[in-house]
């Protein structure tokens, strides 16, 4: 629970005020309608496509408004640079840089951080050099870090008002189509811009794939797009996916996804027509590999899976083993490829994917999410957003969704990374609440959060090495030894927010 | 933790992580390796960093230490060094004669007294891997007290006698033979050698069936993805599990009124078939299956 005297401080930043404190993963109950946007009219034969110093002028851009992008061209992004630097030209200042996430490839943005072009940040993750200047507290006040589902809701319920969303297209028609699953920087689903087309102010399309003839898949309609601008490149490639699947040949994380395996298979989870989420990690994608002899030994499909894709993933719907799919991203060529041919592989938004605020997220359909970690605590809190030494590493993503979605969320982590134990009394920084986590799987052991003893009974007799999270974090202790605290600043640079809106923990300065 | 031995794993002892990690792949015991694992340069680094390890931290599982052989010069510093840490046992390589474990024996309890822990607490796995100890195996499983088991070092057995190798190990056939017969008749346990081409999983699986066959009831490994395997070997079916319940069950009515002669579905059982369904059913329980 966030300290009262810091959610003091936080309430009195301008546009703070009425932030609130993490009070339960279901506490918040949602009033109201959603956010508006400009009525648009456009005359039959108007044209759209111009250069993009045109486009700043035509939506008229200025100081202080929000700018956004979507993170699906990952590593290999080059339109934030191209966007940015071309509003930094036209002495354009003080705005806010709204990103679906923000990776490496981002640190040459720092010289428009540095001169006032952008001074905050609302966004799923940061790090390297961007990350660095926001916990140097340079911003001009603390950048936000949202789930996915919560940057969603947030768009939504217009919390976070975007004036101009400019949106990576890797492939666009003249009269706005987009999709993402065609051209040179094919990145699969884009999920991640639908709501930034859909409630922004302005869309602008970035494209480096222009057609004049309309385009067949479409993932973002004309309906939405207002301008296009046509670029060499919108990324390169080789950082926007990965040519193939990576499964982990460390015996230690095989042990631990043979384990994950073996706690779902023991319980009232694994069942025909199950629907699940495995992250794309090389840990998730053993586990999914375990799970898919399971299911074979059995008999059963999945009805459904939810989230990130992979080949892996798409092996299994092709097998049949998975009915359907709903992706609202992709990480390798295999399943961008799928995407754009399977009818089985459906591409959903953000808001559809885990916003809380909708009718129903697709998170709500898990029976279980196989999630990864960077520390959890005793009360099954999980950090994946700070590393051990409180510096911003990741992003929440959908983590925190999936989390409260499922019925089951386990969580795999190694018990040690390098000589630091992985399991706390205390994790650097809250992001998905331990009420939300069920069961942690590392290579020394189990733990079954107390609040699940059903899934702790299911356990009972299956040769399975269940503990009790404090047993495991004595091993950790033990092996590791015991951490000596590190100084922590008082200065909050960043909000860390869960999904409903509400604030679970801060990053502080270094 | 259960009771049985069905693989010892291997791990060098000059590698940190690699020790900390040890007992996470499920082998019924761990040895950590002061011998071929370890380069001479790092003969007493490999030392310090087990004897610092196991000072501070216990695996959860048995532990055992090869040591370096009798005709090194690090053999008594490591048996010094190491008995005081009171692992399940020692391992000597080259283990030829009865003088060679006598030895040991003595040695090893004087650094029981000297470390205060009651002599006899650790005990000795004899690798064989001489034509010499291979012909002696019977006199070296009984020179001590302390010893629990013996194995077949094959390599260096192979290279004393000659021989050339095969992926299936036909030449090592006899003395595999000899030390099953050996440890049988010593009630000791017989380990079987070590599969080293650990890539090859059908002729790994192959090999450890039919080292079932032949009686070992341990195989020594070197590389964590052999342990399910030679664990799903000993494995036994549903079927055997439940044939010895019924042979125990039908066994324990029997003493109860103290009826002579017991039989199951018209087949007398013997002592030898009580003992088989006991065994299985240890292993059924170490595999997992409720019992």
């Amino acid at each position: 629970m966030l300290d009262t005297k810091i959610l003091a401080e936080i309430n009195k930043i301008p546009g703070y005020e009425h932030k609130k404190a993490f009070s339960g993963a279901f506490a918040t109950k949602p009033t109201g309608y959603t956010a508006a946007k400009p009525i648009k009219c456009v005359k039959p034969g108007t044209k759209k496509v111009y250069s993009l110093n045109d486009i700043l002028d035509a939506v008229g851009l200025k100081d202080g408004m929000t700018i956004s992008f979507h993170h699906c061209l990952r590593n290999g992004d080059a339109v934030m640079k191209y966007v940015v630097d071309a509003i930094a030209k036209k002495g354009i200042k003080d705005l806010t840089l709204s990103a679906s996430s923000l990776s490496k490839v981002q640190d040459c943005l720092l010289p428009h951080f540095e001169s006032g072009v952008i001074t905050r940040v609302d966004t799923s993750g940061s790090r390297s050099e961007l990350g660095r200047f926001i916990q140097e507290g340079k911003l001009a006040k603390p950048a936000i870090f949202r789930t996915h589902g919560g940057r969603a809701r947030a768009i939504e319920t217009g919390e976070l008002h975007i004036n101009v969303a400019f949106i990576a297209a890797p492939r666009c028609d003249k009269y706005g189509n987009i999709n993402g699953v065609e051209g040179k920087s094919a990145c699969g689903s884009l999920g991640y811009a639908m709501p930034d087309a859909e409630y922004a102010d302005y869309v602008v399309a970035v494209t480096d794939s222009l057609s004049d003839l309309p385009l067949d898949y479409v993932s973002i309609p004309q309906t939405q797009v207002d301008y296009i601008t046509e670029v060499d490149s919108i990324g390169d490639p080789s950082g926007i996916a990965t040519g193939s699947i990576r499964v982990s040949k460390n015996p230690a994380e095989l042990v631990i996804s043979k384990y994950a395996a073996d706690v779902i298979a023991a319980t009232e989870y694994f069942h025909d027509q199950m629907i699940f989420q495995f992250g794309t990690g090389g840990m998730a994608i053993a586990t999914a590999g375990y799970i898919r002899e399971k299911m074979l030994a059995k008999k059963y499909v999945a009805s459904a899976g939810v989230g990130g894709v992979s080949g892996f993933h798409v092996q299994m719907l092709n097998e049949g083993l998975i009915k359907t799919f709903y992706d609202p991203q992709d990480f390798d060529l295999t399943a961008i490829k799928s995407l754009g041919t399977n009818p089985k592989h459906h591409e959903i938004s953000a808001s559809a994917y885990a916003n809380p605020f909708n009718a129903n997220p697709y998170v709500n359909l898990l029976d279980f999410a196989v999630l990864s970690a960077t520390e959890i605590d005793v009360n099954f809190n999980v950090n994946v957003l700070t590393d051990s030494y409180g510096k911003l590493l990741g992003a929440p993503g959908g983590h925190p969704d999936a989390a409260a979605g499922a019925k089951m969320t386990i969580i795999t982590m190694p018990l040690l990374r390098g000589r630091l134990p992985m399991l706390l009394d205390n994790v650097t920084t809250i992001v998905t609440p331990g009420e939300t986590v069920d069961v942690l799987v590392t290579e020394y052991g189990i733990a079954v959060n107390p609040r699940r003893p059903d899934i702790a009974e299911s356990l009972k007799g299956k040769a399975l090495p269940v503990k009790s999270i404090e047993e495991l974090k004595a091993k950790a202790d033990a092996l590791a030894g015991k951490r000596t605290p590190l100084p922590k600043s008082d200065k909050i640079c960043g909000l860390v927010e869960y999904r409903d809106g509400t604030i679970i923990d801060i990053v502080r300065g270094i | 933790m259960n009771s049985l031995y069905r693989t010892m794993m291997f791990v060098p002892g000059n590698a940190p992580a690699k020790l900390t990690k040890a007992e996470i792949y499920g082998a019924d015991c761990v040895i950590f390796d002061l011998e071929d694992a370890v380069s001479v340069k790092e003969k007493d680094a490999a030392r310090d960093l087990v004897r610092t390890f196991l000072s501070t931290y216990r695996p959860d599982c048995r532990v055992g230490i090869r040591v370096n052989a009798q005709d090194t010069p690090y053999y008594e510093e490591d048996v010094k060094a190491m008995v005081p840490l009171k692992p399940d046992f020692l391992r000597l390589p080259k283990s030829e004669t009865a003088k060679n474990m006598r030895d040991l024996d003595t040695f090893m309890t004087k650094c029981e007294e000297k470390a205060g822990i009651p002599v006899g607490t650790v005990k000795i796995v004899a690798t064989i891997e001489t034509a010499l100890g291979v012909q002696n195996a019977f006199e070296v499983a009984t020179a001590s007290k302390r010893i629990i088991g013996i194995g077949l070092g094959a390599e260096d057995f192979r290279t004393d006698m000659r021989m050339t190798r095969s992926e299936d190990g036909q030449e090592i056939l006899y003395a595999r033979n000899r030390i099953s017969l050996a440890a049988h008749a010593a009630g000791v346990m017989p380990l079987d050698y070590v599969y080293s081409n650990f890539k090859n999983t059908e002729g790994f699986i192959a090999d450890v069936k039919f080292g079932k066959m032949l009686g070992f009831t341990c195989k020594s490994v070197i590389h964590p993805s052999q342990v399910p395997l030679v664990h799903s070997v000993y494995d036994p079916t549903d079927k055997e599990v439940e044939h010895a319940k019924q042979v125990l069950a039908v066994y324990d009515e029997a003493m109860k009124k103290g009826s002579g002669v017991i039989a199951l579905n018209g087949k007398m059982i013997d002592m030898p078939m009580v003992t088989r369904a006991k065994a299985v059913l240890e292993y059924a329980k170490a595999s997992g299956k409720e019992i």
